[in-house]
């Protein structure tokens, strides 16, 4: 296992390359400086800057100095739009809160999701199982910010339980967290659904319950084991969801996350923030990735890795 | 395979065996092979949802098709003393609204606008497959046409026609994208898959690091790049909009998960027994290929693609959302959508502003998720002649 975990961290900083290399193509060839849409000042003081922020030199002296900054000192230069700041610094700041959103999110799309689930798996055909596999075919298909749009009225204009936006209490965060992660919810409840309904037709499942087993335990000790294999191989592609779907819910309910900044950095040209930012998703995605395969070992020990 | 199976040319008296051979041959003859594709439809039309779905998408598709033929209001007509106003279907019916008429001109002198003018203006530019539809609408309904019973939006406009008119949009984004994920991913998962070894090996490495890209990035880079101005009139200047790129770049990001498929599907055909078979009753390798290679390769890829069309969807609404999808003044449900939400006020609740372009986009989904899974059911081998 130990292998298999160095030859991972081997292709992500090969990744990690790639992804710095075609980031820093794609914000080079765009037309204009992120110094050009400021206000008009005269071309000394535009050399000047230019050369404070080494956009002066040529191409690929750039290339190699940001990457030898990066690598061994993990440092990603200051911000070219916002004030005083360095990428390192507003990362610190904003990651907390993005994280503890898509945390939440998570946690909440697994209870549901497994939940709901369980229930409709076991009780097959009832009404439960068909509203709940209704509601869960719902939530697959809306994109989240309509999702969004619909809570906010229902939930903050209608029946005023939920402030609107902010940050910083746990009423803040519920609303959001309901948005970002109920797509997920639906698609990990019918991921377990099917999962449930294939292990529960086994026989191993037979003879639990033949050697007198009660039916939580047959379910919850022996059933659920099985079936969280393919929810598991899902949550690589979810946690890559809920990375995405902040820019979104982050935008509508006004949260000081990460995911606005990204946006803003890519439209204004602020080359070291996006870049900053674009290096941290794909760690923190590879990692997950990680994790979920390491796990995924573990639930099923007929997998290899290799 | 026809001339091993005639029998041997015998003599006459050996006519017991000649008839034995003869009704064996008209026996063959009866059997009646069904084929994959036969069988699927037989069975795709017993699951009623799936076939629902399939109805639903080939109206839905041949409404937006034809939607300037069917008499709905201008979709860009602004009135904007009707602003926000909430959805109502009575009368069912009004006359279309003219500006020339119902409002009076600044400058009295000015003469009246043309009803060339008036089309412009409430549909945008048209082809002439859209307008020949207008005309023809026009001759049989008149100046009939719905009242807005899903609503106005922010400056008036009807969202009723503007659904229907952004359904054109979706479809087409959801559809040719798709397609062009499904050329590269094919053609790619075939290749590595056909030729194997260090070559394949190769191929599917570049495809492991690129599914690790949060790929949404790399788009919102592309898309920022192709808002700049230079950008937009360079590529005037050649004849590509944002949509013709973005069919491009989103193809470009959803190819990888169909050239894996594919390239498995290739590897274990290419050893399977029936290939043998054919291999060895002399079938050329082209009838290989497209025979008994490609229709089981076709099934996945089916599938596949209504299961991608969705997510495409989703995407080209996501995008919509952080400004970067389809532009004003066309639209998409995205879009729509999109535009509800930014109204959201708690002065007044224009609710049907974010319901229905979220009820549109449901319920395609919806269809299309049932559709690939029914799809998926019915092309399944392991269900053949049940």
């Amino acid at each position: 296992m130990g292998w298999f975990i160095i030859k991972r961290l081997g292709w992500m900083l090969l990744t990690l390359w790639v992804v710095y290399s075609v980031s820093f193509v794609l914000m080079r060839s765009v037309p204009g400086s992120p110094l050009s849409a400021e206000r008009k000042v005269s071309p000394e003081i535009e050399q000047n800057l230019k050369r404070r922020y080494r956009l002066d030199q040529p191409l690929g002296v750039q290339y190699w100095d940001d990457l030898r900054r990066i690598v061994p000192h993990g440092d990603l230069g200051a911000s070219l739009k916002i004030q005083d700041f360095s990428v390192n610094e507003i990362i610190a700041q904003g990651f907390p809160v993005s994280a503890s959103l898509g945390i939440l999110a998570l946690a909440f799309a697994l209870t549901l999701g497994l939940t709901a689930g369980i229930i409709s798996a076991v009780r097959r055909g009832s009404l439960a199982d068909f509203s709940m596999m209704t509601i869960a075919t719902i939530g697959i298909a809306l994109p989240n910010f309509v999702i969004a749009g619909i809570v906010i009225i229902l939930f903050v204009f209608l029946w005023p339980l939920f402030p609107p936006g902010g940050w910083g209490r746990i009423s803040n965060i519920i609303l959001p967290a309901f948005c970002l992660g109920a797509p997920y919810a639906a698609y990990i409840a019918r991921l377990t659904r099917t999962g449930m309904l294939d292990v529960l037709s086994q026989d191993y499942i037979r003879t639990a319950f033949a050697k007198g087993l009660s039916e939580r335990t047959v379910i919850l000790r022996h059933a659920l084991r099985g079936a969280l294999l393919p929810v598991v191989s899902f949550l690589g592609p979810a946690i890559a969801g809920v990375l995405t779907g902040s820019l979104v819910v982050e935008k509508i309910f006004g949260i000081p996350g990460l995911g606005v900044h990204f946006v803003n950095a890519a439209l204004q040209l602020d080359y070291p923030l996006a870049m900053g930012l674009v290096l941290l998703y794909t760690t923190l995605l590879y990692v997950m990735n990680l994790l979920v395969d390491l796990s995924y070992a573990i639930l099923d020990p007929r997998v290899k890795l290799h | 395979m026809t001339e091993t199976e005639q029998p041997p040319a015998l003599p006459s008296t050996q006519s017991a065996e000649l008839q034995r051979y003869e009704r064996l041959l008209a026996e063959a003859e009866q059997i009646q092979g069904i084929s994959l594709w036969r069988d699927a439809w037989r069975r795709l039309r017993k699951n009623r949802v799936a076939m629902i779905s399939l109805g639903y998408l080939i109206v839905l598709s041949l409404l937006a098709v034809l939607t300037p033929l069917l008499p709905l209001q201008p979709p860009r007509q602004q009135i904007t003393k009707l602003a926000f106003q909430a959805p109502t279907a009575s009368p069912l019916f009004i006359r279309e609204y003219k500006i020339a008429e119902n409002e009076p001109a600044e400058n009295p002198d000015e003469p009246l606008p043309t009803q060339a003018k008036i089309d412009a203006d409430g549909f945008g530019p048209l082809n002439w497959f859209d307008r020949s539809l207008l005309a023809a609408r026009r001759a049989i309904f008149g100046e009939w046409c719905f009242n807005s019973i899903c609503g106005r939006d922010r400056l008036g406009r009807d969202l009723f026609a503007r659904l229907f008119w952004g359904a054109r949009v979706s479809l087409l984004v959801g559809l040719v994208a798709t397609l062009v994920a499904l050329v590269i991913g094919v053609s790619y998962g075939a290749i590595a898959g056909y030729l194997g070894g260090r070559v394949d090996n190769v191929m599917m490495r570049i495809v492991d690091v690129m599914y690790s890209i949060p790929f949404i990035f790399v788009v919102i880079f592309i898309i920022s790049i192709l808002n700049t101005e230079d950008v937009k009139a360079l590529m005037a200047k050649w004849g590509i909009d944002r949509l013709t790129v973005f069919f491009l770049v989103v193809g470009a990001i959803f190819w990888l998960t169909m050239a894996r498929v594919v390239r498995g599907q290739v590897v274990s055909l290419r050893n399977e027994q029936f290939v043998e078979a054919a291999r060895v009753i002399g079938a050329s390798r082209r009838r290989i290929i497209f025979r008994h290679v490609v229709p089981n390769l076709l099934s996945v890829v089916i599938v596949y693609l209504t299961l991608t069309i969705p997510q495409v969807m989703l995407f080209e609404a996501f995008l919509s959302f952080l400004g970067l999808g389809v532009e004003r003044p066309d639209v998409s449900w995205g879009l729509l959508a999109n535009e509800g939400v930014e109204v959201i006020t708690p002065v007044r609740t224009v609710w049907w502003m974010v319901v229905y372009p979220g009820l549109a986009l449901a319920m395609t989904l919806f269809a299309l998720n049932f559709l690939g899974d029914g799809l998926r059911d019915a092309l399944d081998p392991r269900m053949k002649n049940r």
